[in-house]
Parts: C-alpha cells; sequence; structure tokens
C-alpha cells in the first residue's frame, strides 16, 4: 500500500507506527521480561473435573534442583484470607456465586483447576517441579452437559449452594403480547441451537511478573492484560493492598479477544507471593495450560422462536437460554449472556420480545466474554431462524430479511428490548452485499450444480447482524448490576516545542490506538500525527481509565481523544486572542494558526502558544500556565454498529468438507477514522467467527477431561484454510459521539458464524438437511448429509 | 551442561545449556533474543520460527545442543547493516500485515524463507507455505499479500549464499 501525505488524516488509511516495533523483535512482550532475583511458579493443575483434595505431597518435587518450595492451597490461604477472585457483575440480587480461590483447598472443581504452586529458580524447574507434585484426589461425580446440570439429580458443582443454577435473568416487558402473538402466527419457527464452547486462543498466552518495593510496600504488576486500570482496583481490593501503592502495567500484548478481560488467578497469586517473600515472582502460561486455565468464550443452548405473519414479517421473538457458566464466576462471566440478551431481535423490527437465561454451573474451566460475548450468539440464532423462517414463507433469505429490516428513517429506533438504535440503513447495506457477491450468477451456478446432481454443491449464507458496541453508558451498566461505570478517560497535554502527548485509558494490544489516536489529534491542531505521541497501558502514565473490550476503545476512549484535544483548543484560543490583542469569537484556527478571521496576516502558530502558555510569561490575567487538558467521556448511548455478510461455500457431499470460496462484507461502523484498521479488524474477526462454524470447539469428555488442549487438536485456522474477504464499508455516521464512530472490533466475528452455517445448510437442504452443528467438520457434514437422506449416523 | 558454539545473526556465541534446553529458550533466556516468541507447546504455531544453515526452522522443534556449529537468523538479524527493514518486513507494514504481532517475527522468518525457496509463489502457494505459522488477528489476506509482494518484486533473500 502506498499513500500519500493527505492534508486530513481521519477518513484516510495510515500505516501504523506500532509495526516497526513488533516487525523487528523489539517490542517487549511478558515473557520477554526479566528481572533480577525473580523467582518461578509452576502451577499443579486439577487433573480431575470434580474431587476432594486428599493430600499435596511435594517432596518428589523438592528433590528436583531449583525446585524451592510446593505450597498446597491451604499453605497459601493466609496469603488472601477471606478474599477471592471477584465477579464484577452479580446480573441479579440473588445469583449464585460461590467462593473462587486462586488456589483450590479443599476440593477441586474442573480440570485445570490450580490446587498446588511450586517455587522455582528457573522456567524449566518449575515446570519439572508441577510435573513432580503428587496430589491425591477422592473423586466426586462430574456435570459436564449444561443440560445435564439443570436435570434432577445432577450432581452439583457446589454443595452448598444447593442448586447448579447461578441466575435466571428475564427481560419480557409485555409476556401477555408475545403470547398472543404466538397464538395469531401463521407461521412459527421454532429452533435448538448450541453455541459450543471456544478457547480464545490469542497467539501470546498469559503471564505476569509481580515485582514487590519491599522498603516502599508498592507493588508493581505487569501482566498481558487488556485491563491494567481494572485489575489494579480489583487487586487492591482482592489483596488489602492500598490502591495508591499499586503500579499494573500491560506490555506489549500479543492479542486478547477477551481472555485477557479478567482478575485470574495468577494474577493474585503472583502479586500476593511477591509482596509475601520480597521478590518478583513472575509465571508464563504454556499453550496446553491456556486450554483450561483461561476462559473459554461461547457455551450455550439456544431456544428460539418466531412467530411471524402471512407475509414472513416476525412479529416476536422468544428465547430461552441455558449458559454454561463452568465452575466459578469470573471477573464478567454471568454478564455475558446479557449482552446478547438484548439483541435477539436483529436487525429487525419486531414489536415484542421474550428473553429467559439461565446460567448454570458445570465442572469445566470458567466461561466469559470473548470476541463479540454474548451478541455473536444472539446473531446466530436470530439469523440461524430467519432462514428457516424463509423457507417456511416460500421467500429468499434477502427478502425474508427484506421484509423485516428496521427502516432506514425509522432511527433512532426504540427496540422492543428497550434499546435506543442511533442509526443505519441495513436495506442498502444488504444491496451492496448482494451486488458485491454477484448473488445472481452465484444461484445459477448454485442451480445447475443441484440439477446435475453435482457432489460438489453450492451455499450461499446471509448474516444481516446489528450490534451494541461502545459499552458503556454507566447509568446503563448501574441498570444491569455491573460494578463499574462505562467511561473512558484522556489527556491531551501539549509540550514547550508543541510536540504532543496523549494519554489514553484505552488499553491496545494490537488494535493500533497509536496510529488512529495521534491522526485524530493532529487533524484538530493541524499538526504531523508524527508529532503526536499516545502513551498507554501503565496506570503510573495513565491513573485513570476503564480499558478495552466490547469494540469500545474508538467511540468511547477515541471520543475522550477527541474531546480533550478540544478543550486544549480552547485554551490555545484564549491565550492566542490574548496575544492578538482581540476577541476570541473572532479567532479561526487554520492549519495550524490562529488567525483573525478576515484578516490572514493577523495570525499565531500553535507552537507559538504551546510555547507562552509553558514559559507563563504574557498569558491572560488569571490563566493557568500550560497547555493540557483531561476529559472522562460517558457515552450516553451505546453505537449500533451493522452490517450483512454473504458467504458462499462449496460443499463437497461425498466427504462433507466444506471451502469458502468467496466473502463479502459489507460494515457499517460508522465514521471511519483509519479505514485500513478497519479493514484489517474485518478480516479477522470474520475469520474467527467462521472458526467458529467449521473448525473450533473445546471438547470435553463425559467425565470433564478437555480433549483439545493444544493447537494440533484445537483447530485455530492457518492461511491454507482462511477465504480471501471481498469488505467494503457503508456509512452511517451515529449520532451518539462526536467523531460519529461506532466500532469494528468484533463486528466481523459477530456476523461470520452464520454466515457459514446458513452457507452450509443452503448447500444441502434440497438433500433434506436443514442444520448443521458446529463446528461444521468434514464429520458433521457428511452425518447431517446421511441422516436426512435416511442412511446411519 | 554441555558447551556449544552458535552463530547467531552472524556472531559466533558460546554458551552453556543444558542438554534438554530448546533452542527457543536458548536464544530468548541465555541470549536474551526475545523477538523470537513462543506461542505454544507442541510445534503447531511457528512464532518461534527461525532460520537454522539458512532453512527456516521452529526452535522450539530443536534441542541447543542440535544446532551446535549452526548459523541462526532470528528476526533480530534480518535488518540491514544500516538498520533499514529487510524488505519482508517493509511489506508486512505496507500491507498492515500484523495486528498485535505476536506471530509476526516467526511468520516474516517463514515468508523469508519460503519466498527464497519457492520464487514463483502464487497465492495458494503462500498460503500452503505458511500453514505452520498461525496468526488469530490478521485472517492472514493482508499477509498472504505482503508475501506475494515480496515473492514479485524480486527482493526475498536476505544476503546469505548458502541456500
Amino acid at each position: 500500500m502506498t499513500m500519500t501525505e493527505p492534508e486530513t488524516h481521519v477518513g484516510s488509511p495510515r500505516l501504523r507506527r506500532e509495526d516497526p516495533a513488533l516487525l523487528t523483535g523489539e517490542a517487549q512482550f511478558i515473557d520477554d521480561m526479566s528481572l533480577h532475583g525473580e523467582i518461578w511458579v509452576g502451577i499443579v493443575r486439577s487433573t480431575e473435573a470434580h474431587a476432594t483434595i486428599l493430600g499435596v505431597d511435594g517432596s518428589a518435587a523438592l528433590e528436583i534442583d531449583g525446585v524451592a518450595e510446593v505450597l498446597s492451597g491451604a499453605d497459601l490461604a493466609p496469603l488472601w484470607g477471606e478474599g477471592a477472585l471477584p465477579c464484577a457483575w452479580p446480573v441479579t440480587d440473588d445469583m449464585r456465586n460461590p467462593p473462587h480461590l486462586p488456589v483450590a483447598t479443599s476440593v477441586a472443581k474442573y480440570v485445570g483447576d490450580a490446587v498446588a504452586v511450586v517455587l522455582a529458580t528457573s522456567r524449566y524447574a518449575a515446570a519439572d517441579g508441577a510435573a513432580a507434585v503428587s496430589v491425591d484426589y477422592d473423586p466426586l461425580p462430574a456435570v459436564v452437559d449444561v443440560e445435564a446440570a439443570v436435570a434432577d439429580g445432577a450432581p452439583l458443582v457446589h454443595e452448598d449452594l444447593g442448586a447448579n443454577e447461578s441466575y435466571t435473568w428475564p427481560l419480557i416487558p409485555d409476556p401477555e403480547a408475545v403470547d398472543e402473538a404466538f397464538a395469531n402466527a401463521a407461521h412459527v419457527v421454532s429452533e435448538r441451537y448450541v453455541q459450543q464452547r471456544l478457547i480464545p486462543a490469542p497467539m501470546e498466552p498469559r503471564g505476569v511478573l509481580a515485582a514487590p518495593g519491599v522498603a516502599s510496600g508498592e507493588l508493581t504488576l505487569y501482566s498481558a492484560t487488556q485491563i491494567p486500570h481494572i485489575l489494579k482496583v480489583m487487586t487492591a481490593v482482592t489483596l488489602g493492598i492500598p490502591e495508591h501503592k499499586i503500579r499494573v502495567v500491560a506490555p506489549s500484548v500479543g492479542g486478547g479477544f477477551g481472555c485477557k478481560l479478567n482478575v485470574y488467578a495468577e494474577e493474585i497469586l503472583c502479586s500476593a507471593l511477591a509482596m509475601d517473600r520480597g521478590v518478583p515472582v513472575r509465571w508464563t502460561e504454556s499453550r496446553s495450560e491456556a486450554a483450561t486455565a483461561t476462559i473459554q468464550g461461547r457455551g450455550q443452548v439456544q431456544h428460539i422462536e418466531l412467530a411471524a405473519d402471512d407475509t414472513g414479517k416476525v412479529q416476536a421473538v422468544r428465547v430461552k437460554l441455558l449458559a454454561d457458566m463452568g465452575a466459578y464466576l469470573q471477573l464478567v462471566t454471568p454478564g455475558v449472556p446479557l449482552l446478547g440478551g438484548f439483541l435477539y431481535h436483529g436487525c429487525y423490527d419486531i414489536a415484542h420480545y421474550s428473553f429467559e437465561c439461565t446460567s448454570v454451573f458445570t465442572n469445566k474451566t470458567p466461561t466469559d466474554a470473548y470476541r463479540g460475548a454474548g451478541r455473536p450468539e444472539a446473531t446466530y440464532a436470530v439469523e440461524r431462524a430467519m432462514d428457516s423462517l424463509a423457507v417456511a414463507v416460500g421467500v429468499t433469505p434477502e427478502e425474508i430479511r427484506s421484509r423485516n429490516f428496521i427502516a432506514a428513517d425509522a432511527f433512532p429506533y426504540e427496540s422492543c428490548a428497550g434499546l435506543i438504535f442511533d442509526s443505519g440503513d441495513y436495506q442498502a447495506v444488504l444491496d451492496k452485499a448482494v451486488e458485491m457477491a454477484g448473488l445472481e450468477g452465484v444461484r445459477a451456478d448454485q442451480t445447475q450444480r443441484r440439477a446435475d446432481g453435482s457432489n460438489r454443491q453450492i451455499g450461499i449464507g446471509f448474516s444481516s447482524y446489528v450490534e451494541m458496541c461502545g459499552l458503556a453508558p454507566s447509568r446503563v451498566l448501574a441498570s444491569l448490576n455491573y460494578g463499574a461505570g462505562g467511561w473512558e478517560a484522556a489527556t491531551v497535554r501539549v509540550l514547550p516545542t508543541a510536540k504532543v502527548q496523549v494519554i489514553t485509558g484505552s488499553t491496545p494490544h494490537g488494535q493500533g490506538h497509536e496510529t488512529s489516536w495521534s491522526m485524530i489529534v493532529a487533524d484538530k491542531l493541524g499538526i504531523d500525527p508524527d508529532d503526536v505521541e499516545v502513551l498507554h497501558s501503565d496506570t503510573a502514565i495513565s491513573p485513570t481509565g476503564l480499558d478495552t473490550y466490547g469494540s469500545r476503545s474508538l467511540s468511547v476512549g477515541g471520543t475522550a481523544v477527541f474531546m480533550a484535544t478540544d478543550k486544549v483548543l480552547d485554551k490555545a484560543r484564549l491565550i492566542a486572542a490574548h496575544q492578538l490583542e482581540a476577541n476570541e469569537d473572532d479567532l479561526e484556527y487554520v492549519d495550524g494558526s490562529f488567525q483573525v478571521r478576515g484578516t490572514p496576516t493577523a495570525s499565531v502558530p500553535f507552537a507559538a502558544i504551546a510555547f507562552a502558555a509553558f514559559t507563563a510569561h504574557d498569558l491572560p490575567e488569571g490563566m493557568e500556565p500550560n497547555l493540557e487538558a483531561h476529559v472522562t467521556y460517558d457515552p450516553p448511548n451505546f453505537t449500533f454498529p451493522n452490517g450483512t455478510h454473504i458467504a458462499v461455500v462449496e460443499v463437497d457431499t461425498d466427504t462433507g468438507d466444506v471451502d469458502i470460496v468467496d466473502y463479502v462484507a459489507v460494515d457499517d461502523c460508522g465514521n471511519q477514522v483509519n479505514p485500513m484498521i478497519v479493514e484489517g479488524q474485518v478480516h479477522g474477526g470474520v475469520l474467527q467467527g467462521a472458526a467458529q462454524a467449521l473448525y473450533e470447539d473445546a471438547v470435553y469428555t463425559e467425565d470433564g477431561q478437555i480433549v483439545t488442549v493444544n493447537l494440533g487438536d484445537y483447530l485455530v485456522p492457518s492461511a491454507a484454510e482462511a477465504p480471501a474477504y471481498r469488505v467494503a464499508g457503508h456509512v452511517t455516521p451515529s449520532p451518539t459521539n462526536p467523531m460519529g464512530v461506532k466500532g469494528i472490533g468484533e463486528a466481523g466475528t459477530i456476523a461470520a458464524t452464520p454466515a457459514v452455517i446458513n452457507a452450509v445448510v443452503d448447500a444441502l437442504r434440497p438433500m433434506g438437511v436443514s442444520d448443521v452443528a458446529m463446528p461444521a467438520s468434514p464429520q458433521t457434514v457428511w452425518r447431517a448429509i446421511n441422516e436426512a437422506q435416511g442412511g446411519a449416523s | 551442561m554441555e558447551s556449544i558454539t552458535l552463530a547467531v545473526n552472524g556472531t559466533e556465541r558460546n554458551l552453556e545449556v543444558e542438554p534438554r534446553t530448546l533452542l527457543v529458550h536458548a536464544l530468548r533466556d541465555e541470549l536474551r533474543l526475545t523477538g523470537t516468541n513462543i506461542g505454544c507447546d507442541s510445534s503447531s504455531c511457528g512464532a518461534c520460527t527461525v532460520l537454522v544453515d539458512g532453512q527456516s526452522a521452529k526452535s522450539c522443534t530443536m534441542f541447543a545442543v542440535q544446532a551446535d556449529g549452526a548459523d541462526i537468523t532470528t528476526i533480530e538479524g534480518v535488518a540491514d547493516s544500516d538498520g533499514a527493514m529487510h524488505p519482508m518486513q517493509q511489506a508486512f507494514h505496507e500491507h498492515h500485515a500484523l495486528q498485535c504481532g505476536y506471530c509476526t517475527p516467526g511468520m516474516v522468518m517463514a515468508a523469508i524463507s519460503l519466498v527464497e525457496e519457492y520464487p514463483d509463489l502464487d497465492d495458494q502457494g503462500v498460503r500452503h507455505g505458511l500453514e505452520g505459522n498461525l496468526c488469530r488477528c490478521t485472517g492472514y489476506q493482508n499477509i498472504v499479500n505482503a508475501v506475494l509482494a515480496v515473492a514479485g518484486s524480486g527482493s526475498a533473500g536476505p544476503e546469505r549464499s548458502e541456500s
């Protein structure tokens, strides 16, 4: 990509300033760090899904050169007292939430649950030591399947809670209206879908390095985290360390996708040990460890019903969800289903809504936010069901969507679930996707192959989505019982030489914040983006923030930067007016200078104002020196990115193999700051969503053993499986924020999964197939075909 | 402990390692060349790819002692002597072929080796040639474009004569 320097930067592709350090190996990830005197932690993890811990024998481990100590959960318990890992989202007042200690003391609740800790002088000794610890387990009955967990007589994950249900959360504004709509419906679609568990698998596993200040009582916690600010608060609360004595640093972070949006046992463990022993303590997760020690995503059983009139216009949607929490509630585990719970009507104008989620404990790794967090699940259910409705009504998938879309002139649109959708033109987006896909030609090919009885059938899958992003208005979060706000902070500081520091509370881990934020500030100040430094991810530098998740960085964090720059300009204008002896209202800011309107010769450049603010020799009476502004922005509403994706697949009906032969994505993320980055987010998001459809599955045996422990078994797709993507945008600016932006981080993942499965089912519908389970592996697809044809499965 | 000698990025390095020390750990922990990353423990992800005597190799699949006497090139060693990035690094930058950047050093090393070995690569050739290197961020399309740009430019190879 060759780029000429544009006059303004926002809206044009710009290469990333983050790249050189990452491309040359200079970037420092957590495992690249090392501190003098550090000790290594090795963690002994339960090999049982549910078992009483009868004893921990570290004698063999202690024979190993370099192993210093072996500590059981009981040995460690005094380090955290009553404190347990935090859950910040008690969605209902009566939610069952068991105490969750970083290292189990008496009962292991899932394979991978930490049960003992080895301290050692080296990476290898820690691993050897952990492998040599012998734990005596007395197995207990385990419950693995989420539907089995709510059956009568199911073994209890937490005996003292009395039930496996954690909570039930309903959102049913008008139950009678829903019942009436179903009673009067011409068409009712009733479907059951399973969202398999997914392993997030950022390429960098997690890692922690906790460094104590022995004399100062301070803790510096380095962690591969998306949320240094939240982690700081939670570490203080959990361990009782005064918050002002804690500094959290996220170094370069190798991807997160939600799984580094958490407060993990290892972060608390290393912090507690470092403070107790007075030495740096570190831990690096292995990939196999990550399969069970890091949260998993999805894990839901969905029942969705649509009630439609004889034209296919949907009048009501009714959803019952069973959500698999795993054995414990991590930071936002219970809230994930709710994030989808408002969106089961999709981008359709549906009058009546009924959603009820029951969340359930199982003897498996906890689930939590994974790219899209609740919204991919909701989109999958409604988009799969809409295809079924299209079949029932006898129209095409695009026609059933068009008949139900929220109209372009209906915005702001109050949804049946109570949200106010900001802006969009869903029909225009779909039309663009149809045109790009060359739908007519693909359909002709499909018809021909069907007529020929080809063993390579074509399927076309639509997915129209809308998501709620820009998390989030703090008052709305309060109404959902979330334990924090949804604002974001920014400081824009002009240095004496007119270079600019931007300090953001948003925490990047691959999204290119430094590049995008510098473009925003540079345009407003009329300076070069290279003269803007963007600082982040260290609570000593950026003390205020709420970090990165929920496609919130640009629409909340970027808006804070935008507004702080405005405040800087406001102050600069006062200084300029003072210097020019003019009325500030008569000044305009043009090409980096304030000038008197109509008298361009009377002007003062930004650099002169920056220096004047620093010297403070001649500022307006009463003005504080220096040019710096801080903004904390709390969004008034969510943003609602939307789009239509079309997947074209070829299915080998002899083997069940699925190949994505074309993929079209048209997304409306509002105004784009850096279209290159937007497109990159779509590419990666689409593949992650397609991977759920075709490849990825955290497989457990009936007794709770995980099968897919490494990247040989858990099928993260390679370049050889990945399709080519054809991507376009359609812009309806969001009125929610001054830049008119919406967010793009999760869109691809939300859209792609149903697009691909709808395509697979479309290919096989003439053979009698109406659903294919995920992941649609060759074996699964072959079985679906064979069963539909009346053969054995 | 075993004494070994590696020529790493053109500099001879002598080190003492356990016989079971993986090459990647010798590079990262002993030589502090931390640009080579570790993404898995089953030789699946390719994040640790380096060149061993000019051939790409996953440095987690070799013991350091097996590399005794070998020429090793890591991501830290592919830039020009004046510091200009290697054409493959530059192409990754220009095609937005990285996001979080964790897989990137290994991906770049694998791509350098691939282009040198197969100068006439097409899209499928790149995709299959890099299937041992996983990326979770980019969806691969921009990586493929970057590699094809270098393959088409004739500026692929690092300055080595042995391969």
